[in-house]
This record gives C-alpha cells, structure tokens and sequence, in this order.
C-alpha cells in the first residue's frame, strides 16, 4: 500500500501545494495584466479582470509566504539535521547524504544553499506586486507605466520560483526528506 | 476615470522591496565570510543562520517601505531612477545569494 511519512506530507505541501499553487495564479495574473488594457475591456469587464487580478496577486503572496515559511521553519530542519554519531545509514538525513557523496555534493554546496536563500526574496517581491495591484485597482488601466512595472516584478518573482522550484525537486530527487 | 495617483507609494514599495533583497543578500555573504556574524545569525536552532538573516532582511525591507511611504505619500518621484536603484539592488540580492559569488567573496 501507498504510504506517506509526515515528513514527506509536508514536503509536498511545501513543494507541491504552495509551489504549483504558485505558478497556477502566476499563470491567471500574467493573463490578466496583458490583457488589462483600455481597448479590451468593457467597464463591467474591467472591474472582473481587477477582481480576478487582486485574487491571483493575493494567492500569489500568500502562497509564496507559506511555501518560505513551511519550507524554512518545518522541511528545512529535517533536512539538514545532523545524524547522531556513528549513524552509518543516512537515509533521514539528506544535507549529511548528499555532503558524504562527492558526485552529489554540490547539490547541497550550491544547489541548496542557493535555494534557501534565493526563496525569501519571492514573497518580498510578491508582496510589493500586490500592494501596487490594490493601490491602483481599476486604475491600472490607465497607468501604463505601473501596469508595465507590476509586470515585469511578477516575472521576476515567477522566474526566481521557478529556479527555487526545480532546484527543490532535484534535490528532493536526490536525497528526499523521509 | 477619477483623478490621478501619485507614483510615490508605488515607489516606495518598490525600493523598500529591493532594500530588503539586497540586505538578505548582505546578511548571507557575511553570515559566509565572518564566522562570528554567522553564529550572531543563528536566531533559530533547527534553522541555522538562515532565520537571522531572512528575518533581517524583512525587517530592513517593512522598516524601509515604512519610512519611504511616509517620505513619499501624496508626491510623483523619478519613477525611472527608483527602478534603476531597484533592479541594481534586486541583482545585488540574487548575486550575494549565489554560492559561487559568496564563495568568491569568502575564498571558499
């Protein structure tokens, strides 16, 4: 029977819920920024495609201050738990299995030590999104400048999760948190 | 359409944000090159030095947004030259977090 450890339920949630999560209303708020312009939208459409806009911004911020939280303060400590001395099997111990492995190493040296630093920078920049999506509101259509600005910091915040992301996953595929 | 917003609460979130990437990045480079700062850093056991330099660099990030709203609420500002400064301290941040840099620094 298929079974999970609570460990890599919360694994899951951090990596999968939060993280697809992510990229799901990156996806929904790119599509409608770009389409967030006077000569597409009626008034009742303008006021939708905001709503809409502030409900994938926020799902944005929240998911990645949870998935920074989650990862940080509940996966994080299991990983890089150090094993009692004389452990020879480290299995539940995947920082000190990947370090005892010289071909997989760097997959902690660089790889996870970028991405647990690299993640924290996402919600910051998500939540500077969010606060112009809510300070402008309908007025975005008229504000090409912050419309254009709004775009490009959600890019960046899509693209930094992205590198966030895949790291995760190899390194989960490598030595996953059991 | 009503009246026009000014540009400086835009602004100010902006900046403060890149303020904060750039002192997260600070703290990881000197957490990595000065070990006593590193251990200062450790504000959570399981955590490591990574809870004392996240929770810096949130903090510089709300206390400098704070600050900059105040100075900047109801005022345009150049938009242009706030964007510039932010994507400069955007790439400091993304680069003092990239273990070759921080390696560089440290001669890891």
């Amino acid at each position: 029977m298929l079974t999970f450890t609570g460990r890599e339920v919360w694994t899951a949630i951090h990596g999968m819920a939060f993280g697809f999560g992510f990229i799901l209303f990156f996806t929904a708020a790119l599509a409608l920024l770009l389409t967030l312009q006077p000569q597409l939208l009626t008034a009742k459409g303008l006021r939708r495609n905001v709503t809409l806009l502030k409900i994938s911004g926020t799902a944005i911020a929240v998911l990645s201050w949870l998935a920074v939280i989650v990862g940080t303060y509940i996966v994080y400590p299991w990983y890089r738990a150090a094993p009692p001395k004389g452990t020879t099997d480290l299995g539940s111990f995947p920082r000190s299995r990947l370090l005892a492995n010289s071909a997989l190493s760097g997959w902690h040296n660089f790889g996870m030590e970028w991405k647990e630093h690299l993640g924290w920078l996402v919600p910051i920049i998500a939540t500077a999104a969010l606060f112009l999506i809510f300070r402008y509101g309908e007025k975005l259509v008229e504000e090409k400048k912050i419309r254009w600005t709004l775009f490009v910091i959600v890019c960046i915040a899509f693209v930094l999760a992205g590198i966030v992301g895949v790291l995760g996953a190899i390194i989960t595929k490598e030595a996953a948190v059991v | 359409m009503s009246e026009k917003i000014q540009d400086g609460t835009a602004a100010a979130a902006i900046l403060a944000a890149g303020i904060g990437l750039a002192v997260t990045g600070i703290a990881s480079a000197s957490a990595e090159a000065i070990a006593a700062v590193g251990k200062a850093l450790v504000w959570s056991k399981p955590v490591g030095d990574l809870s004392g330099k996240t929770i810096i660099g949130i903090a510089a990030w709300l206390v400098s947004w704070l600050i900059l709203g105040l100075i900047w609420r109801g005022k345009d500002v150049k938009f242009r030259l706030v964007l510039i400064v932010s994507t400069v301290l955007l790439a400091v941040g993304v680069l003092l977090t990239f273990p070759p840099v921080f390696e560089l620094i440290t001669g890891g």
